[in-house]
């Protein structure tokens, strides 16, 4: 039996610096998890994904990410590597997104 | 050093150019992702989980200190003010921006580096000893082998679309510190009867998910005969290797399902067929390849360094980074220094760009205007006069660089992991950060002794966790963190692959695990000159088994006992 849909976000890497970004409810991209747009038809989600990878221009490989809503009611990632990709190295507290955090 | 001739320059030159092209198209989106990937590829840039990364190569990691300053200049300018020294020599930049890379090709080949094969599936950067031309125990310094090899295989058309990437290591030390035993070819200089230096050709060694220890081909290969037998092993890997997956298509599967007798019959009727149409390099660069590795010129007068051991032996901090980080060298008034880029709590294999100034600078007024970097992630200054070591370690300890752990418990591999990697399955970096922090004490990590710890963030082993005396493999168990445990590798001219522990161990476990390791062997040994890998030789893995799982594990061992009688 194929498994339950789980709510997702569109995530890609930016074309010009690599940083990770995140598709939002209105279409454009965010550099932070917090702002992005959690899907939760699964439907939906392929029709969003499919105009992500439409952007070839200005991103590199999107694709879906799974989510949940956090305390704040906000998308937070569920997977470490996720995590990872909404903050930065672990190494470097001031490089990547958590800098400015 | 090698200098590059005209057609060199250009050739970098017009790739540097070309590149800029395509990255110009790319961003005004002439160029898809999938047409941009492959020549990015080419270029070393990657595209990680942060950023992109360029990855340059340091051919036979050999530098000068105009190469390490322009590196220190790339990291300010372009990068975040650091650079990282990996496992195969070269060096990675985590941060720069897509528009800005082919401006740093062009300062790289300002001072001849590029960022050429360095990805791909074709001849990568060649590695060597990083004690070549230096080491007490060299028949030949391998660098001319690897530079000729360097130049045979950039940009050669039969082999630019290989099943798989393609390793070559060359040592010309009996004890190897290159890690032949796990390259697709090894090369080990030998000497055949008539006292000739030739090669020791091995061949289908590898770590990742398959990890294999190589095989010899030939025992003894004619060093003018290198390029037309390299030829037809390449020709013969390019024609049978696996191609239907991609998992099986390095050349230590062909030797696997082929069987070596066949292959070795293969490459020997290329060979022959080959070496007789094979225009062989002429003797002129031949001559003009070695002359670029020419000794510099050393102190050969019998020295009194009386003054200087005493000097040694009453400064203990002095004393102790002599002891544990320099090497003994061909020359006694000389020694070869390890500079550790392992700080307590630092990342494995970077440094600043300030650390790589300071590097530079004593290259050159101390160590000839040479520099190696190791596989180790370590940078070696490889002629150092002996009664210049205080004045060294002095600078070393201003710049953050006297770190005293070279072949101790804290001088760890580790590949960059998920804090940076895309194909990583776990962090590698922290782990390696706090080991070295539960092991901080260099009194206890010295009275532990050479101790080789390796840790690949996913099962491609780029640590080479494989080979290390103790492995730690990181892998995502059902969305967590874990870490496999290997214990008894080698990577030199004895190499052995690791043997896996048991279950995998969380992050929060992992360092605990291997210190009630390190006390098992503290335990078991029969004294200070046992090392870890002799003592674990000895042993066994039960102890360790029930050092780390607990009475079950004997049980478990009993079991499995019992089963095989």
């Amino acid at each position: 039996m194929a498994r339950a849909f789980t709510p997702k976000v569109v995530t890609a890497n930016d074309l010009l610096d690599g940083d990770v970004i995140y598709l939002t409810k209105n279409g454009d991209w965010s550099r932070k998890h917090g702002a992005a747009h959690l899907l939760t038809i699964e439907d939906e989600a392929n029709q969003w994904l499919a105009k992500a990878e439409a952007q070839q221009e200005m991103l590199v490989g999107a694709y879906l990410a799974d989510a949940s809503l956090d305390d704040d009611g906000k998308p937070a990632p569920i997977h470490f590597r996720e995590a990872f990709r909404a903050k930065g190295p672990s190494n470097y507290p001031n490089h990547g997104k958590q800098a400015e955090l | 050093m090698y200098i590059y001739s005209d057609f060199d320059a250009e050739f970098v030159r017009s790739r540097v150019k070309q590149f800029r092209s395509q990255v110009e198209r790319r961003i005004d989106g002439s160029l898809t992702e999938d047409e941009f990937k492959p020549l990015r590829l080419m270029n070393g840039l990657y595209l990680q989980l942060h950023a992109y990364m360029l990855r340059v190569a340091v051919p036979y990691g050999t530098l000068d200190a105009p190469k390490m300053r322009k590196l220190a200049d790339i990291a300010d300018k372009w990068d975040k003010g650091y650079g990282h020294f990996t496992t195969r020599q070269n060096i990675q930049f985590n941060w720069p921006l897509l528009k800005d890379v082919p401006d740093i090709l062009d300062a790289l080949a300002d001072v001849e580096m590029h960022a050429i094969q360095t990805s791909g599936n074709c001849i990568r950067n060649v590695t060597a000893d990083h004690f070549s031309g230096a080491a007490a125990d060299e028949i030949e310094d391998p660098r001319p082998t690897a530079e000729l090899i360097r130049q045979w295989s950039t940009d050669h058309p039969e082999f630019a679309f290989l099943p798989r990437k393609f390793k070559v290591a060359v040592t010309g030390s009996p004890n190897d510190r290159a890690v032949t035993k796990a390259h697709d070819i090894g090369l080990r200089m030998v000497r055949n009867d008539a006292g000739e230096a030739g090669y020791e050709v091995i061949i289908g060694g590898g770590l990742g998910r398959t990890p294999m220890i190589g095989k010899i081909l030939r025992d003894f290969l004619p060093k003018a005969d290198l390029l037309p037998y390299l030829e037809a092993v390449l020709r013969m890997y390019n024609l049978h290797g696996r191609r239907d997956n991609k998992y099986k298509a390095r050349t230590k599967i062909l030797v696997h399902e082929t069987g070596l007798e066949t292959l070795r019959g293969w490459v020997e009727e290329a060979f022959i067929e080959h070496k007789s149409s094979h225009e062989s390099p002429s003797e002129a660069l031949v001559a003009r390849i070695e002359s670029a590795f020419t000794p510099p010129p050393l102190d050969t007068n019998i020295m009194d360094f009386s003054s200087l051991d005493k000097k040694i032996a009453d400064d203990p901090i002095l004393r102790s980074w002599v002891e544990v980080n320099t090497d003994e060298h061909k020359n006694p008034n000389y020694t070869i220094v390890t500079i550790s880029l392992k700080p307590i709590g630092g990342t494995p294999g970077d440094a600043s760009s300030s650390q790589m100034r300071v590097m530079a600078d004593l290259a050159e007024r101390y160590g000839h205007n040479e520099l190696r970097v190791s596989h180790e992630q370590n940078v070696i200054l490889p002629h150092v006069r002996r009664d210049d070591l205080p004045a060294v370690h002095a600078e070393l300890k201003k710049a953050g660089l006297a770190t005293a752990n070279v072949g101790l418990i804290s001088d760890i591999i580790a590949c960059p992991g998920m804090d940076y990697c895309a194909l990583a399955t776990a962090r590698s970096i922290p782990i390696a950060q706090e080991i070295a922090e539960r092991f901080e004490d260099m009194k206890q990590a010295r009275d532990i002794g050479p101790l080789k710890i390796k840790i690949s963030g996913c099962i491609n082993a780029c640590g080479h966790h494989h080979v290390g005396h103790i492995g730690i493999l990181g892998l995502d168990k059902a969305g967590v963190e874990s870490y496999q445990i290997t214990l008894g590798g080698d990577g030199t001219e004895n190499a052995t692959i690791g043997q896996r522990t048991g279950p995998g161990f969380g992050a929060d476990d992992v360092v605990s695990a291997i210190e009630r390791i390190v006390d098992c062997y503290m335990d078991l040994r029969e004294g200070p000159d046992e090392t870890f890998l002799k003592s674990y030789q000895r042993t066994g893995a039960d102890p360790y088994k029930i050092a780390l799982y607990g009475e079950n594990a004997r049980v478990e061992s009993l079991k499995e006992t019992v089963n095989a009688a």
